[in-house]
């Protein structure tokens, strides 16, 4: 039979008694958990941020016509060097055209798959920015501005204008601020590019265009897909690229091969086209709890320690209690008690410390060229992470208490009474 | 007369660092009421005896009977019950707990009992500490009193359960002439007026001739 509320009651003594010693093994594990919550918040904001950076912008299924060789050279088909053994020098990609036959039924076939959240065309074409005499290469992509707003976050790097006003404009451009920047133009002007084939068409800038990655920014523009057809003399129908973004990313490996057997096309997905990525996070992830472990077995050990004196400097308390019948259970719950107490006031404090410390830091601006769309240090602020900490809180102290506790249980009584 | 604690065939080795007969063949019965003491010299085995009979010292061959029940081969949670509720102890040294009032300690043994409420725990306290006239310090922490007044409030925490039998391992042992007198009146009176079986050793030669009864032992055997 236990009666917590004597045990309870001496565990109190003895930590109220101890205030010092108290304090500081609760300290060490405040510290631990308070370090564990701001880490691992501010390591997954950063990592989520990042992934955004690249996930939101990217399709997760990007489908186009690759220009490459033929896989089967024609002599493998002529039916008398069936035997023999062929040798082709100098292969020359296959001539094909850019755009994806059927492109619109394409579309209109993926919009009907229930995986898929959006699919929208884009054109790629190479230009020249034409400034005076300079001519500066450049990429300029047609595409549908509000879908592109609306399924890859497209609005996060129009720094100046909107998607709106593009979608507005028949004539208009979204230039990439590097090239803004070389040209010396703003929103308003008018900037002329040439086609390889020669032709010049003036198009007026609507708005900005700031990826955060310089080297893209310095040639990458944007314009509709009918003006980006007009300038290119083609039809309504020519399209090079599709991208698809899908509701759950994890079928996107699957669902690519089964576009390119389907169509006869190249399909990337994300993970393949991003692999680095899920490495990096992986890698950062497995930092933040290498060092929070390590703070906190440092705390479970200082428990441990403070538990271990106590028993020490309470030998003859522990006879006595022994004596007048409390069981060997009994004493080692009084210990137990006193290492859960220690863990669950040191947790809490931690976790709000972490909440105060992780809600400074999502406060300190953080601005910087490559990311547009951040303003301060990113945070993420998962119930979990408190879930996690304090539940480690608890395991950690739960077994610093439990072997001094357990030396507590064998004091033989007999030997201490006798041994004054 | 109904026996109290009754001994049979006690006899006890220590293993280290040699082997050693303590005890040999240990047979004795205590009255309801009786007032014993042991005495003997040093190393005859007395306070060896004292453990065993305690129930805190398990390793023994014989039987131990507490109110006519055998409590050899007892688990050590059921040990531990018979001696919070049957057997109170006062020790040479005081060993109260320093860090709780002259109170606390005194209620500690029953509240681990959990037989009675806070209140008539508190009141049983009191009681008994006003027999022992040292109601005043009840407030007060254990550390900040003296070596008399500790021993009495040991015995205080050794009644407030009512036990059958009190056991002492020299409690006079460390007290002056004056406290010696003081803890065996209060012995002397508790026996007397209670009707409180104990059971004292002692190297005291003017206390253990004021007892009923003294049982002498000289090399691990009683030899009167």
């Amino acid at each position: 039979m236990t009666n917590w509320n004597v045990i309870l009651n001496i565990a109190k003594t003895h930590l109220l008694t101890k205030i010092k010693q108290t304090a500081t093994a609760a300290l060490g594990v405040t510290f631990g958990i308070g370090a564990y919550i701001t880490l691992v918040s501010f390591m997954t904001g950063l990592n989520s941020m990042l992934d955004d950076l690249i996930l939101n912008q990217t399709p997760h299924i990007h489908i186009y016509n690759e220009i490459e060789p033929s896989k089967k050279q024609p002599v493998a088909t002529y039916d008398a060097f069936k035997n023999s053994f062929n040798v082709v020098h100098s292969i020359k990609p296959k001539f094909s055209q850019k755009k994806i036959h059927n492109a619109l039924p394409i579309i209109n076939y993926l919009k009907k798959d229930e995986n898929v959240k959006g699919a929208i065309p884009q054109i790629k074409s190479s230009i020249f920015y034409i400034a005076g005499p300079i001519e500066l290469g450049g990429n300029l992509t047609g595409i549908q501005p509000l879908d592109e707003a609306k399924l890859f976050n497209f609005n996060d790097y129009v720094v100046e204008g909107s998607t709106q006003k593009l979608h507005n404009t028949e004539n208009g451009i979204l230039l990439g601020a590097g090239v803004a920047k070389k040209m010396s133009l703003t929103v308003g002007d008018r900037v002329q590019i040439s086609t390889i084939k020669g032709d010049i068409f003036p198009l007026k800038i609507v708005g900005i265009y700031q990826s955060g990655i310089a080297d893209i920014d310095a040639i990458q523009s944007f314009a509709n897909l009918k003006t980006v057809q007009r300038i290119l003399g083609e039809a309504e129908n020519y399209i090079t690229d599709i991208n698809v973004k899908l509701h759950n990313i994890d079928v996107a490996l699957p669902m690519a091969q089964q576009i390119e057997q389907q169509f006869n096309l190249t399909a990337i997905d994300i993970n393949t086209a991003n692999a680095q990525f899920e490495t990096g996070t992986t890698i950062r992830n497995l930092i933040t709890y290498a060092v929070s472990v390590t703070l906190l077995i440092v705390a479970g050990f200082g428990i441990y320690n403070i538990l271990n004196m106590l028993i020490y400097e309470k030998m003859n308390d522990i006879a006595i209690l022994k004596a007048t019948g409390f069981s060997g259970k009994d004493v080692q719950y009084i210990f137990m008690s006193q290492a859960i107490i220690i863990g669950l006031v040191g947790g809490l404090i931690g976790l709000l410390i972490g909440l105060i410390f992780t809600n400074i830091i999502n406060t300190i601006p953080f601005e910087t060229e490559a990311l547009p769309t951040v303003e301060t240090y990113p945070i993420n602020f998962n119930g979990w992470f408190y879930i996690i900490g304090i539940t480690f809180a608890m395991i950690s102290t739960f077994l610093a208490g439990y072997l001094p506790s357990k030396k507590a249980k064998k004091i033989d009584p007999v030997t201490i009474i006798r041994g004054q | 007369m109904s026996t109290v604690l009754e001994a049979k065939h006690i006899n006890k080795y220590f293993k280290k660092p040699v082997l050693f007969h303590v005890l040999k063949d240990i047979n004795f019965k205590i009255n309801k009421g009786e007032f014993t003491s042991i005495m003997g010299k040093s190393g005859c085995g007395k306070s060896t005896l004292l453990y065993i009979l305690s129930t805190m010292d398990t390793d023994y061959e014989g039987e131990l009977y507490l109110n006519n029940e055998l409590v050899t081969n007892n688990t050590r949670d059921q040990l531990s019950y018979i001696r919070n509720k049957h057997i109170g102890f006062v020790f040479q040294f005081h060993y109260l707990l320093s860090e709780f009032s002259v109170l606390e300690n005194v209620m500690l043994p029953a509240k681990k009992l959990g037989e009675k409420s806070f209140e008539e725990i508190e009141h049983d306290a009191m009681q008994k500490l006003s027999i022992l006239h040292i109601d005043h310090l009840a407030k007060k922490r254990a550390s900040r009193i003296s070596g008399g007044e500790k021993q009495r409030v040991a015995i205080a925490r050794a009644l407030i359960n009512n036990p059958s039998i009190i056991m002492g391992d020299e409690p006079t042992g460390n007290l002056d002439s004056h406290n010696s007198d003081n803890v065996f009146n209060i012995f002397k009176q508790l026996s007397d007026e209670q009707g409180l079986s104990l059971l004292i050793v002692t190297h005291d030669e003017d206390f253990a001739k004021r007892t009923n009864r003294i049982i002498t032992m000289e090399d691990g055997k009683i030899i009167s």
